[in-house]
């Protein structure tokens, strides 16, 4: 069942110039929450930002009681939620959309690029909390793009790629010996990031024939179903990436 | 104990709260944030004769105060509504009403002759004034000649409560306004969204893919409240208003400029709570002003 939650600031992470981690108490117990699904945060005192705010949940700690959300500063709605601070209030809906499918082998990869990394690290403790170690490869400009490796290490096979070379393999994650192999072993393929990144990834999935799941990021104006903004052009017409999605199997978009 | 029941022509409403097309689904996607029984009715998507794909993604703008759509009147068509979703929405204890849509006056006969072998469908709201369709829809409603032929055989053909939603984007509200409700309008709501356009500067194209598109939200509130007093000293009939409500404070500025009930569309994204509220709001400000009946408030404007 969707919920309207307040919850409280804990922490506000500034990772780098523009990517930050909040951390959120709700003033009851958290609801069930899929890996993959969203929420849409509300962001009071400016009238730019009406709308509530699609964010992608990055981790979850039932035992604290703590949800978090990995955000990219890209306008005024970002910007406001970039100088929250502990304490502070914010008004979440959720738990919002479908979520990953959470495998049966540990042969799977998890790809994120940029802030598409956000719904890659609870998905990896989703995977982990089955026993399972899967691969996971983060994306960066530069090495200040990624942080809290040790995080994901925990869960997986962790691999990175940075276009200046500054931390890991140099390059865009297609480049990494992961997806240049010849007969990979992949079951299935995840991706969350810029378009470019995950049209590479499922061109690597589609080469092999394995499944890919991306994770889409379209404007919407409520997050759960009333609108009908968020179109996606699928093989079953128009789907909604708030209710349908946001993650979708390639073979579902006309990629 | 203070009365909220108002009536729009035979509708009894158990209070003025009413949810504007195409911003409240077909009721259930609200189930899990409110009791939509609660409510004084529900007005679905708009419905046409064939099922509608609606326009190309992106199909949504955030402006100040407001956002621009460009749905493009994504439906499931009048068929399927009737075998698939009827049957799960009409035990809601509320007035249920469809707005329908079309682009040809046959279309519209074909979906109000279809709605109105409904039991639980009290009335529609003839919708002549959708922004986001080539052809039809905005088309009807911005002439008279056209407003007054799709009123008067829809008129025709639907024996129960006809209300007609006008369109903002015309040089006089009014005119429309007396066309529709001399051919035949049991009630009147107004406004649909305002004709707009947004534009990336960055990468200097719009930000719609039909380039302009519907504005609603707060920032249409004082062209809606204009445009409800207008028409209230103008004709006759009940007026439900719209545009840019938010709170119970909006929703009595509309009922003292003369509506009798109001829609809520936009702020139930923002807040899926936001109807209810209204409705304690409403309360809690008769009982300030001592007001016993809601229905002293329509059109009491002090001038
Ligand atoms: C299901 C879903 C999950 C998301 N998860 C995350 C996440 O975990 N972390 C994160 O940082 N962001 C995420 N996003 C994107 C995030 O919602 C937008 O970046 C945010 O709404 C922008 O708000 P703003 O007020 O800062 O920017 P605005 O002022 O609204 O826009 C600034 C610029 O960003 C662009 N923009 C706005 N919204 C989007 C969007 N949805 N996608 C792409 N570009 C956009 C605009 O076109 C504009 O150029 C997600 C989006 C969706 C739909
Ligand atoms: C996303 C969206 C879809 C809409 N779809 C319809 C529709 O199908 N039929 C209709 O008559 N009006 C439609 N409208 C207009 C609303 O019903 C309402 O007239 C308008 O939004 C003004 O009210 P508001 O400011 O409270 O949203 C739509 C509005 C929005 C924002």
């Amino acid at each position: 069942m969707k919920q309207i939650i307040d919850f409280t600031v804990v922490s506000n992470k500034t990772l780098n110039h523009e990517h930050f981690v909040l951390e959120l108490k709700p003033d009851k117990p958290l609801p069930e929450i899929s890996a993959g699904q969203f929420v849409e945060v509300r962001v009071d005192g400016s009238e730019n930002t009406m709308l509530r705010r699609p964010i992608s949940v990055h981790d979850v700690d039932y035992d604290k009681n703590i949800l978090s959300l990995f955000i990219k500063k890209v306008g005024e709605g970002t910007r406001h939620l970039s100088e929250l601070t502990e304490g502070d209030n914010l008004n979440l809906i959720l738990p919002l959309g479908n979520g990953f499918t959470i495998p049966d082998s540990s042969n799977v990869l998890l790809v994120g690029g940029g802030c598409g990394v956000a719904p890659m690290l609870y998905l990896a403790r989703k995977i982990a909390e089955k026993g399972l170690r899967p691969f996971i490869l983060l994306g960066g400009k530069t090495k200040t793009d990624i942080s809290g490796i040790a995080a994901y290490q925990a869960f997986g096979k962790v691999a990175i790629t940075t276009e200046d070379g500054s931390e890991g393999e140099k390059g865009f994650v297609s480049d990494h010996p992961w997806m240049k192999q010849e007969t990979p072993d992949f079951k299935l393929l995840y991706a969350c990031g810029p378009e470019p990144m995950m049209k590479a990834v499922n061109d690597f999935g589609k080469k092999h024939e394995i499944d890919t799941e991306v994770s889409l990021e379209h404007t919407m104006a409520c997050g759960f179903g009333a609108c009908l903004t968020c179109v996606v052009d699928t093989t079953k017409g128009h789907q909604l990436t708030c209710k349908d999605g946001p993650v979708f199997n390639t073979k579902e978009l006309k990629w | 104990m203070v009365n909220l029941n108002v009536n729009i022509d035979k509708l009894k409403l158990k209070n003025p709260i009413m949810t504007a097309s195409g911003t409240f689904g077909y009721g259930p996607e609200f189930d899990d944030f409110i009791h939509v029984d609660d409510l004084g009715g529900i007005v679905v998507k708009g419905t046409t004769g064939k099922h509608r794909e609606g326009n190309p993604y992106p199909r949504m703008a955030e402006t100040p105060m407001g956002m621009l759509n460009a749905v493009g009147l994504q439906n499931v068509g009048v068929d399927h509504f009737i075998s698939d979703i009827y049957p799960q929405i009409k035990d809601y204890n509320t007035n249920v009403l469809v707005n329908v849509s079309g682009s040809t006056i046959d279309e519209y006969l074909e979906v109000a002759e279809k709605i109105n072998a409904l039991e639980k469908i009290p009335g529609i709201e003839l919708n002549i004034s959708c922004p986001n369709v080539k052809e039809g829809g905005m088309a009807f409603g911005t002439s008279c000649p056209s407003a007054q032929a799709v009123v008067e055989e829809v008129r025709k053909v639907y024996k129960k409560t006809l209300i007609v939603k006008l369109s903002p984007n015309v040089t006089d509200v009014t005119e429309i306004a007396r066309v529709v409700t001399e051919a035949g309008a049991d009630a009147l709501s107004l406004i649909n969204t305002l004709l707009g356009m947004a534009i990336d500067a960055e990468k200097q194209s719009p930000i719609l893919s039909t380039v302009t598109g519907g504005l609603s939200g707060p920032a249409v509130k004082p062209v809606a409240l204009r445009m409800v007093w207008q028409v209230a000293n103008a004709v006759d009939v009940p007026l439900i208003g719209m545009g840019g409500i938010r709170n119970a404070t909006d929703v009595i500025e509309f009922m003292l400029a003369g509506a009798t009930a109001v829609e809520i569309g936009t702020a139930n994204f923002v807040d899926p709570q936001v109807t209810v509220k209204c409705i304690d709001g409403i309360k809690a400000y008769m009982q300030r002003h001592g007001v016993d009946d809601v229905n002293e408030l329509i059109g009491a404007l002090r001038k």
